[in-house]
């Protein structure tokens, strides 16, 4: 088996024409991790979810999913893949097991299979007492776990995950999040997933593509992400009125120091390690420190460098431009 | 995760879930289902009454004037009377081809009954992309012509069985069968209706699965219902309609779809016009079929 579960090259999707959703974008996925696609609403995520499970077809490039592509063995890679989609697509008028068993159905699974097999997923997903409820009475963390269910159904070799935790409480996220690193853990599964919140991106994915209007901007680690924003930054101050800067310069790790004011900002790769060298090294020289703060990149520094505005900006940003691409989006299908 | 897939290609077992899934829907509500009974019964009784045409003339509506009544005998205004009601009898028989006009709308009912379900049932269809399972169903490896093909069978079982409760229901109500009815003559309904329900959910389905909004199809079905209903002989012959009216009732499926069953249930059996509207709600509903499926496929492959 080939270590790259998915390749995408020049992946491009324009609608009617015109309409560029996802402009040749290219990455790939290794075997066993999970990788999260981060972006505003918008940006071309599930339009790029949509062609990987075979749903669009690519205006051009392709990807390869377990070596098979995507535009022409659609088959092959329906088998392997599981989808777990940001709707709810459970069947409100059958029970739990009843939708489980129809996602088997459509998989083929012989029916003496896929009912020890639903029995399984269900007891996973904490939902056997349930199993005979109607999905209407289900709550939506209860919807959202069925939906797992089903997109486990047929044992994927790689599961996607379309804003898993979208409009979901904490706790439920939370509970999304441990069934996500569970996979992985437990099974070694590829998880593939989009999300715009930005903690659930660093909290459960190995790397991360940052997309927007259709591009990859960034693709990395969280923490690789994090440090090529310049790293960590100390804040410090000491007691007496000197300038320090130039021995700060030469300790380990420091990358560049600025005075403001009375207190120096102090930009380095690994600040747990750095600030006690620095404090080591001031108290050798007679110096006191008085004031010391570490402060982490987040992913919303990273985001906000990368796509020159945070989150809340690019949602914000003309929300009727946005929509007015996600309804031309919607009509040209999905 | 180690077990290997059992995976079986066959395309029935797709088909039949997807099929069932829309079923079930239906015969496992418990008010949806009493109310498609229901439905034809008060449909029945309250039409088939209110435009019970043989009736208009009968012992009870024919008085004759005074001054007519005193030249004759009580038993020539008796044999008159009697005269009469045999004309109201013939006029039946020769408008309608049947002296039961219930008989002769019951037919009509269950044509429209399936034109009404396909109808509904292709909605559905807007339902699934709204809801996100289209998506889903196209993520795995089923078919496309197998999602478009369990639309077209659930709603094209939904239609006969619902026809087969107004037969049932009309018989009790004075539904009369043709002198050379046999029960084999039913197998001959459903098939006409089995054509012209999968050509009709076709055309549909592939109207449907192209628009977001429930209002697209509504507006669509209100447009087609009213000329499918009354250009065409489910309440009233053609022959008796005006010239304009018989050139738009004459192309329309729906009425060689009852003539046919007409034919089989209640008529005196012209075995060449049976054939001819065999042939015609056969091509009707090949057309539509493979259109439909196509407009659908290709939709689904964008």
């Amino acid at each position: 088996m080939s270590e790259e579960i998915i390749k995408a090259e020049g992946l491009t999707k324009i609608f009617n024409g015109n309409l560029v959703a996802v402009d040749h974008i290219n990455f790939s996925v290794k075997a066993g991790e999970v990788f999260g696609f981060l972006g505003p609403n918008g940006a071309g995520k599930t339009t790029t979810i949509n062609m990987l499970i075979t749903v669009l077809k690519p205006t051009e490039g392709t990807a390869y999913i377990l070596g098979n592509d995507i535009s022409k063995q659609n088959t092959e890679v329906r088998n392997v893949i599981g989808v777990v989609p940001q709707e709810y697509t459970a069947d409100e008028d059958l029970t739990g097991y009843e939708n489980i068993i129809l996602c088997a159905d459509l998989y083929g699974i012989p029916r003496n299979v896929s009912k020890k097999r639903a029995l399984e997923l269900l007891q996973l997903v904490e939902l056997i007492e349930f199993k005979d409820k109607r999905v209407q009475t289900y709550s939506g963390g209860m919807r959202r776990r069925l939906e797992l269910a089903c997109g486990l159904i047929n044992r994927p070799k790689l599961l996607f995950l379309d804003e898993p935790t979208l409009g979901l409480d904490v706790q439920t996220r939370a509970a999304t999040w441990n069934y996500v690193r569970m996979l992985k853990k437990e099974y070694g599964m590829t998880l593939f997933l989009t999300t715009h919140y930005l903690e659930e991106a660093d909290a459960l994915c190995d790397r991360i593509a940052i997309i927007d209007h259709g591009k990859i901007v960034v693709i990395g680690t969280p923490e690789e992400l994090k440090n090529s924003l310049g790293g960590d930054i100390i804040t410090l101050s000491i007691k007496q009125n000197v300038d320090i800067t130039n021995l700060v310069k030469k300790i380990e790790h420091v990358k560049e120091v600025k005075k403001e004011n009375d207190s120096y900002i102090i930009k380095t790769g690994n600040g747990e390690v750095t600030a006690p060298l620095i404090i080591e090294a001031l108290r050798k020289e007679g110096y006191v420190v008085t004031k010391l703060s570490l402060t982490k990149p987040t992913l919303n520094e990273v985001y906000l460098h990368y796509t020159g505005k945070s989150m809340r900006d690019a949602a914000d940003e003309s929300a009727e431009s946005v929509m007015a691409r996600r309804i031309a989006m919607g009509r040209a299908r999905h | 995760m180690s077990e290997t897939n059992h995976v079986s290609t066959s395309k029935l077992h797709g088909l039949w879930a997807l099929t069932n899934r829309e079923l079930k829907k239906w015969y496992k509500a418990p008010v949806v289902f009493f109310l498609t009974l229901v439905q034809p019964i008060i449909w029945l009784t309250l039409l088939g009454n209110a435009l019970n045409l043989g009736s208009l003339v009968s012992a009870e509506t024919i008085t004759f004037p005074p001054e007519l009544a005193a030249q004759f005998t009580p038993t020539q205004l008796g044999a008159l009377s009697q005269f009469f009601q045999g004309l109201s009898s013939q006029v039946m028989g020769s408008t309608f081809g049947t002296t039961s006009y219930i008989s002769f709308m019951a037919v009509g009912m269950m044509a429209f009954t399936a034109l009404f379900t396909t109808m509904f049932s292709g909605m559905s269809v807007v339902w699934d992309r709204r809801l996100g399972f289209l998506n889903k169903v196209l993520s795995t490896p089923v078919s496309r012509a197998v999602i478009i093909l369990s639309k077209v069978f659930s709603a094209t079982l939904r239609s006969m069985f619902q026809a087969l409760i107004i037969l049932i229901i009309a018989i009790p109500l004075g539904f009369q069968f043709g002198v050379n009815f046999t029960p084999l003559n039913i197998i001959g309904v459903f098939a006409m209706l089995f054509l012209i329900c999968v050509g009709l959910s076709s055309l549909f389905i592939a109207i449907n699965i192209r628009s977001t909004r429930i209002e697209t199809p509504m507006a669509v079905m209100n447009l087609l219902n009213l000329p499918l209903t009354f250009a065409s002989s489910a309440f009233f012959p053609i022959e008796k309609m005006p010239a304009w009216l018989q050139a738009v009732a004459n192309a329309n499926p729906m009425s060689y779809t009852i003539d046919g069953m007409r034919q089989l249930l209640i008529f005196n059996t012209d075995w060449t016009k049976l054939a001819f509207d065999f042939v015609y709600v056969g091509i009707f509903a090949f057309v539509l079929t493979t259109a439909g499926i196509v407009l659908s496929w290709r939709f689904l492959n964008k």
